[in-house]
Formats: structure tokens, sequence, C-alpha cells
């Protein structure tokens, strides 16, 4: 077989792109009645892709990194690891949003479809090994989250966020795209791997790159959502239905990361002085502002927003790590747990606002989380494990990530950023102990019996102890990154 | 498994096994457990003290299994004759407080009791760890229950409490976390404690790391300046709460001095001995004059802990066995005596409902056996001889004395200190004229509470009379602790 057309490395997208088509046909023929015939195909979707993800997972003594449709695709095993992440993180926003949409007239077959398209674009993210199929990969997760917020057409807030988003993400994606105009310019090629030979031969315009890097760096911020390219996170977050917001908040998280560590770790590998002190900025900012101004937040929404730029901030943390001279790797590891680590947690967060949403009411204020051990002592202690999580308490996973990434940055001297964030993960506390201050501490204003479906409440309890046994025992997750990337770079 | 896994292990799954039974008609049942669970915990470490090989410096009861390989992380434990005495110390409490909680607590017991028994799981584990990771992953997870039950089953002001409390102890932690990851680095990647006390460091490393472990420590111990959040914890949170504080939180500080920073960073300690010597003369002298005008009797019992804790430091930077020795069994003496005092305070106050000291007067006229037993600790509290109290404060000032006569000059002020705000708390509170109706109607101490009370009498009397089973445990462990600190590492 000509290598150039080998598909098994894109089985998995493939496999998506034709449930998703099957999806959009069935889904024509069905009554809302019978609309969860729809869902139930979605997750079987996210199934199958788990099941293929994992079937061409490269045994010892096959290629582990596999080339394919002439270098612009990429299989290896970190596609493969954040791949299976990113379903886990769509399947839970399913999950956890059933109720949620049905009750908003939401529960319909082009949100699974738009769903399923977004994490199409970033498993296209997680894969490409050019800028063309990197771009392409960004766009098709960006216009189909564009809709997805834009769902909830009558709700006013929905529609001022699916602007607000659709205006920013049109600009930065310009931005990028602007900033891959000039690095092929200066290299002359598009290929990440091509891009990373034309600087190590002395081939490039280093002026030119050192500009569009500063482009490329804009976008790829926006699209995490790092100070000061943060604006859009809280109104969208706040404004998109909540299952959406978790589709924006987990998934798309792991594919920029892989941006990174595609665009600039491989490509411009030669320039990492250049950008890992870029996104040290861009780190320091992140969790200075993101961890302040969610302490003023009264909206749950929009704190949790808010913690997601600060936690950005230290996702960065990482690769600014990637100085190191004597393995970089252990720092883009610990970006990758951090990475993941926040997706589970993120998941379960936006998870208790939709478990705890009714027809009509939305679970989005702190103050709705009152008394909620009096209500239900164990979605509280389960929430108590997502807010300490976040706030990287021992006993739960956020420790463990944030313990890594800054062992990262010490291992390359940086004491002072290290002091930085350790302070700034003390700010973080204050509001999350808040949360927990809330659930546990005051009395409940709203006592009505919080009613979940029976594999919701399961779902979410595997995802809440999950934090809790990934806290205690972190060494497979921790493990699998290192191996990854060892094996991917 | 050795035995202290299991101390860590059996309190723990205790706690969890009561978290599964919140349903309101498995209260007995729950407190049931809930003693059993603490008992459990305490017979396991008995064999820690009968198997304890006195005649070594060495690390005992050792257990080491891989954790995290991929940072070298390794569940480590092992205790020498400076911290098995805390893991006893602390299952031991446990048991008071499951009983001091037995009908008091009627909001949620299930909770309260899990809280407890999962955090002292977790101090044992903070004593027992060899491994710096997990002291830390100890060390901070076990904020989580304390704040849970300041704020769920304090008093009014439990909130605020709880909050600063859990943000103070974050603050002072995560610099130390920061300062283990450099050690862990500069050490070649190891997290082994006892492998850090031979890695030779610079004079400006040295401080700094330094700073970083002593703001944690000193934190918890607490030392002036950083002490505000005590009082505000000890007034809010139930009896049980401030117990476990006084008696075993705030040694956790301590430990971590002698744990960490004198062998780790021995040359940065001597250099800075005068600074930490002054503080703790002003936690004794100051805090002591601060204790005096207390109007509420918890907040004042935590000011009579942080002077008191002053001494403890004291006698680890004057670097002499006797000094050392004297601030350890401090340490174990205030763990009684300040446990007492809260329980105290407790009897009292679920009878009352009111801590202040005014509301109280003449108390010995109704309650006859209870008074007997609160004066006696409050001459313990002020360093009587014969009790525990007098034992580690006179070989601190006989240590202090030793290196400077006015050192140990000011240092024994704490005797006639002591003996005012504790002494004039229990005349105001105890003696004198019925003040109200409210105390003439007072009931003297029930069994259960003259049990707890009367197990603490005892300690405290074994301690303060025969002190020598207390301090040959220590010997070893701390005569190699003084030879860490009087090599240099420079």
């Amino acid at each position: 077989m000509n290598p150039d057309l080998n598909l098994y490395p894109v089985l998995p997208e493939i496999v998506l792109l034709s449930a998703v088509s099957l999806l959009l046909i069935v889904d024509l023929f069905l009554t809302d009645a019978n609309r969860h015939i729809s869902y139930w195909l979605a997750q079987l979707t996210l199934l199958a892709c788990t099941a293929v993800t994992l079937a061409t997972w490269p045994v010892a003594g096959m290629p582990q990194i596999v080339h394919t449709f002439n270098n612009l695709v990429v299989d290896d095993w970190m596609s493969d690891v954040l791949k299976i992440f990113s379903y886990v993180s769509v399947s839970l926003a399913l999950f956890y949003g059933r109720d949620y949409l049905k009750q908003r007239g939401l529960f319909t077959g082009e949100f699974f479809s738009l769903a399923l398209f977004s994490l199409l674009g970033v498993m296209v993210m997680i894969s490409a090994n050019s800028m063309l199929t990197l771009y392409l990969g960004l766009e098709l997760m960006a216009l189909s989250t564009y809709a997805l917020v834009a769902m909830n057409r009558d709700r006013r807030e929905c529609a001022e966020a699916a602007m607000k988003y659709f205006v920013l993400g049109a600009l930065a994606s310009g931005l990028l795209l602007y900033g891959m105009s000039m690095v092929y310019g200066a290299t002359g090629t598009l290929d990440i791997n091509g891009i990373f030979t034309a600087i190590y031969n002395g081939k490039a315009n280093l002026s030119l790159l050192v500009f569009g890097l500063v482009f490329l760096i804009s976008g790829i911020a926006f699209k995490l959502g790092a100070v000061p390219y943060h604006m859009w996170i809280p109104d969208v977050y706040d404004g998109a239905p909540t299952p959406v917001t978790l589709l924006i908040g987990a998934a798309p998280k792991l594919g920029a990361f892989a941006f990174i560590m595609r665009m600039l770790v491989t490509g411009l590998q030669g320039m990492v002085a250049d950008w890992a002190a870029m996104l040290m900025i861009l780190a320091v900012l992140s969790m200075i502002v993101g961890n302040l101004v969610a302490i003023a937040q009264v909206n749950l929404k929009r704190m949790l927003a808010y913690s997601t730029i600060a936690n950005m901030g230290y996702l960065l943390l990482g690769f600014v790590a990637g100085i190191s001279k004597q393995d970089p790797l252990i720092g883009y590891a610990s970006s990758m747990f951090y990475a993941i680590a926040y997706s589970l947690t993120t998941a379960a967060s936006f998870g208790i606002i939709m478990l705890l949403s009714k027809k009509g009411f939305e679970a989005d204020q702190i103050d709705d989380l009152k008394g909620l051990n009096q209500r239900s002592p164990w979605y509280a202690f389960l929430v108590m494990m997502v807010m300490f999580s976040l706030a990287g308490v021992p006993l739960t996973v956020g420790f463990f990530a944030k313990l890594v990434v800054i062992e990262a940055i010490i291992g390359v001297g940086y004491y002072t950023l290290a002091v930085v964030a350790v302070l700034t993960s003390l700010i973080g506390a204050y509001y999350y102990l808040r949360i927990v201050k809330v659930m546990y501490f005051d009395a409940p204003t709203n006592t009505s019996a919080i009613t979940v479906r029976s594999d919701a409440h399961f779902v979410f309890s595997v995802n809440g102890l999950a934090l809790l046994v990934l806290g205690i025992v972190p060494e497979p997750l921790l493990a699998l990154c290192y191996r990854a990337l060892h094996v991917s770079f | 498994m050795s035995y202290l896994t299991l101390s860590i292990l059996v309190p723990i799954v205790a706690g969890v096994i009561l978290l599964v039974m919140s349903r309101p008609e498995q209260v007995r049942t729950v407190r049931w457990i809930a003693l059993f669970g603490a008992v459990l915990g305490f017979l396991v470490t008995i064999p820690l003290y009968t198997k304890f090989d006195m005649s070594t410096s060495a690390m005992q009861f050792e257990e080491l299994a891989r954790w995290i390989q991929s940072y070298n992380i390794n569940y480590h434990v092992g205790v020498d004759g400076i911290s098995v005495l805390f893991i006893l110390l602390n299952s031991f409490i446990t048991i008071l407080v499951v009983i001091a909680g037995w009908v008091v607590i009627q909001d949620r017991p299930s909770q309260y009791f899990a809280a407890f028994l999962i955090m002292s799981g977790l101090m044992n584990g903070v004593f027992a760890s060899l491994d710096a990771v997990l002291f830390y992953f100890f060390f901070e997870a076990m904020l989580i229950p304390m704040y849970l039950i300041i704020g769920s089953w304090g008093g009014p002001n439990r909130v605020y409490a709880a909050i600063k409390f859990f943000l103070y102890t974050m603050l002072g932690s995560l610099l130390m976390l920061v300062a283990l990851l450099y050690l862990f680095n500069v050490s070649g990647g190891s997290f082994e404690i006892l492998r850090w006390y031979t890695v030779p460091l610079s004079h400006k490393a040295q401080i700094l790391l330094f700073v970083a472990f002593f703001f944690a420590f000193a934190v918890k111990v607490p030392m002036w300046p950083v002490h505000t959040w005590l009082p505000d914890a000890h007034v809010e949170a139930p009896t049980g709460g401030s117990v476990v504080l006084a008696a075993i939180t705030l040694k956790i500080g301590a430990y971590g001095f002698l744990r960490f920073i004198l062998p780790i960073v021995p040359d940065a300690a001597r250099t800075l001995t005068p600074f930490v010597i002054t503080l703790s003369l002003i936690a004794v002298v100051y805090i002591g004059l601060v204790a005096l005008v207390q109007k509420d009797m918890k907040k004042l019992i935590a000011y009579s802990s942080i002077s008191h804790m002053g001494f403890v430091t004291l006698g680890f930077f004057l670097f002499s066995q006797m000094g050392v020795e004297g601030g350890l069994v401090q340490m174990i003496s205030h763990g009684f005596i300040s446990a007492a005092m809260f329980l105290c305070v407790g009897v009292m106050y679920d009878r009352m409902h009111t801590r202040m000291i005014a509301d109280y007067g003449g108390v010995v006229h109704t309650m006859p056996r209870f008074a007997a037993m609160m004066v006696f600790f409050a001459m313990a509290n002020s360093g009587l001889p014969g009790t525990s109290g007098f034992v580690g404060e006179f070989m601190v000032i006989l240590a202090a004395v030793k290196v400077n006569f006015w050192l140990g000059f000011t240092a024994a002020l704490t005797l006639i200190l002591g003996a005012a705000y504790t002494l004039w708390m229990v005349k105001r509170v105890l003696f004198g004229k019925i003040a109200n109706a409210h105390v003439s109607e007072l009931t003297d101490v029930s069994a259960r509470e003259f049990w707890i009370l009367a197990t603490l009498v005892v300690a405290v009397l074994v301690m303060g009379l025969y002190p020598k089973p207390f301090a040959d445990v220590m010997h070893q462990s701390v005569i190699d602790l003084l030879s860490h600190v009087a090599r240099s590492k420079l």
C-alpha cells in the first residue's frame, strides 16, 4: 500500500465523521419522543472512537510515530492519549447535560452533531503535522462551538456570548493565520518538521520568524484564554448553555496543548528561548489576574471562568520549563498531566451546575450551592473534591498537577516564578474555600429534592472519585504522560 | 503492613465508614464505631512504644514502597525517638475527643466523628513520613477536616476563623513546597528527608530555605507574630477541635523544626538563632501578658498555648541535649494539659453556653469534683512541680541558664506569668460566691466527663513524677540530631 495513503492513523477521525453523518440522517427521521436515539448514537460514537483509538495503539515493534497524507497528519502516543481524554470530556458533557438540554429545548440532533464536529476539530488539531491541518482543525472546532454557544438563541445572554465569541474568535484566527503565513514565508514550508529543519539549518529568516511567533502566540493565547486575551472567557462561559461551556472548557484545552506541542515545541524548537519568555509573561499575568478577579464573582460559572484563566497560567508554566537543557520533556509532560487533570476537574465542576439545574432554573449562582451538604452529602463531598482539586490541595489530583509544573520550573531555576505561582494559588484557595464554605457551613435556601438521572449520578460519582483516586495514586497517569511524550518526541 | 501504616490507615478507614452512615437513626452505631475506630487506632500504636529500640537513633518500623516513580516519590514511613511519642499522643487524644463529643454533638455526628478520625490518621502520617512529598501530602490534607470541623460545628464567628486558619497555614506550607522542590533538585532527585541531612548547601541557599521552612512551621507552632489565627480558631472551634488543635496540630509545627530545619539547614539555624530565640521569648513573656487580660476562657488558654510553645522553640534553639529534650517533653506535656484545659472549658460551656469568665463564679459550690480536677490542671499549666508541666519547663530553663543567665531569667518569668493568668482565671471562675442563678443550677460532671478528665489527671501526674520513660525514648535520637546540627554543611 502506498504509505502516504495509510488510513490507519486517521481511523478514529473517519469513524467519528461517518458516525456524525449517520447521526445527522437518522435524526431527520426521529420525533422528539425518541430523540434519545440520537443521544445514544452520539455516546456510542464516542465509545467506538475510544475502541478504535485503543485498537490502533502502536504495539511494541511497530512504528510508534506514523505519518500519513504526505505528512499532513501524525499519529503518535501523545495524540492517542489526548484524544481519549477528549472523548471522555465530551461524553461527560453529554451525560451531565441530558436533562439540562431537554428542559431547555436543546435536546436536538444538531447539538450532538455539532458537539461531535467540534470534537473532530480537536482531534484533527491534536494529530496535525502541518500548519494547514492545524488551522483546519482549529477552525472546525471553533465554528462548531460558535454555533453551539448560539443554540439557545432566545436567551439574550446566549446571543451576546455567541456574538462576542465569534467576533473575537475570528480575530484570533486571523492573527494566527497571519503568524502562520509569516512562518511559512520565513521557512518556505507548512510542514512542522520542515519548519524545524529549516530553522535548524539556519535557512530561516529569524526576524521574520520572531514577528510571526508573536502572532502565533496571540492566537494560541486567545484559544487558551490566557491574559491578556482572556476577555471572552467569562462572558462566553456564563452565556453559553452549561453543557456547551463544558465542551469549550475541556477538550479544546487538550487541543490547545497539542497545538503548542506541535507548533512551538516541535516546529519552532529553535526559538524556544523566545516563545518560552512570551509564555512566561502570559502565565504570570493569567495566574494573577485570573485568581484575583475570580474572588469578586458571585456567579459560579463566571468564577469558574476566571479559575480557568488562572489554571491556563499554571498549564503554561510547564512549557516555560521547556528551556531546560537536560530534559525539556519533563516540563511538557507536567503540562500534559495538568491539562488532563484540569479537563477532568472542570468537567465535574460544570457537571454539578447541570445536575442541580431544573426547568427554568439555572444553578449558576454560588448561593445555589448553599447547604448542599444537608441536601446531599455525597454531592457536597464530590464538589468539595473538585474545589480542592482546582485549588491544588492534597488528596486530589490538582495537587500533583501543581506539584509537577512547579517542580518543572524550579528545575530550570525560576525560583521567583515558582513563588509567584504558589502565592497566586493561595489567592485561588480563598475563593474555592468559599464554595466549600457555602456548601458545608451555610443553611440551604432551596430545600427541594435533587433529582438526577441515575446514569448521570453514576458518571458524576465516578468523575468526582477519579479526582480523589488520581490524587492518591497519580503514578499511572503521570507515567502515561511521560511515556507518551518520550515516545512521540 | 507495619504498625505505622496501620496507625495511619485504621482511623482513616473508620472515618470513611462513618461518612457512609449519615442517617439520623444510625447515631448510636455511629458513636460506637467511632469509639471502636479510635481505640483500635490507639491499640495499634502501642507496639510502637513497647517494641521500640531505645539504644539506636535509626528509624524504626520502617516501610518503603514505591508511590510515584516518575518523581522518585516513595511511601516511606518510619519513626525515631522524636516522632514516636507524638503518634501515641495523637491516637490517645483521639479517643478522648470521640468520647468528649459523645452526646454533645447532635448535628451530623457521623461527619463530625469521621472528620476527627480521618484527621487523626493524617496527622499520624505527618509524624511518620520520611519522604518529603508524603509529609507535605499529609501536612496539607489535614487542613481539610480541620477546616470543616471549625466551620461546621464552631461558634458564631466560625466561618471567619475557619477560612483564616486554612489560608494562614496554607501560605506557610506553600513556601515550604518551593523549598522541598528546591531540595529535590539539589539532592539529585530525591525526596528522602534523611538524605537531605547530608546534602551540602551554600549559606545563602540555607538562609532562604530556612525562611521558607521557618514560615511554614512558625505559623503552625504558632510563633509571634504569625500567631493571630490561633486565638480565632481556638475560640470558634468546638471543644474537640480546640483539643486537637492545641494538643497535636501545634506540635506538628515544632516537630517540623526538628525534622527539617535543624538538620537540613544547620548553618542557617545557627546564624539565625538570636532571631528565633527573640521571637520565642516574646511569645513567652508578651503573649503571657496578653493572656492575663483575656475575658474569654478559651482565648486565655489559646494564648497560654502560644506562650508554652514559645518555650518549646526556645529549647530547640539552645542546641543542647537538655534544651531539645526539654522542648520535646514540654510538647508532650502540653498535649495533655492543654487538652485537659479545653475539655474543662468544654464541660462548662456545654452547661452554660458561655465562655466568658465574667459569667462564672463559685462553680466549686455546685461542681466540686469538676473544680478539683480543673484546679489540678491549672496548677499543671502553671508548671507546679510534680506535674508534667514542670519537667519540660525546668529542663528548658536549666539549659537556658547554661547559655546565658538573663536568657534563663527571662524564660523563667513564665513561671510567674503562667501562674498569674491561669490561677487568676481559676479563681474568678471556680471560687468566690455563686455569681448568678445559672451557676447555682449547674450539675457536676457526668461519669463520661469524669473519666476523660481522670485519665488526663493520671497522665499528667505520671509524666510529672516519673518522666524517665518519656525521656529515655528520645535520648539517642536527640544526640544524633544535635550531631547533625553541629556539622557544617557549607
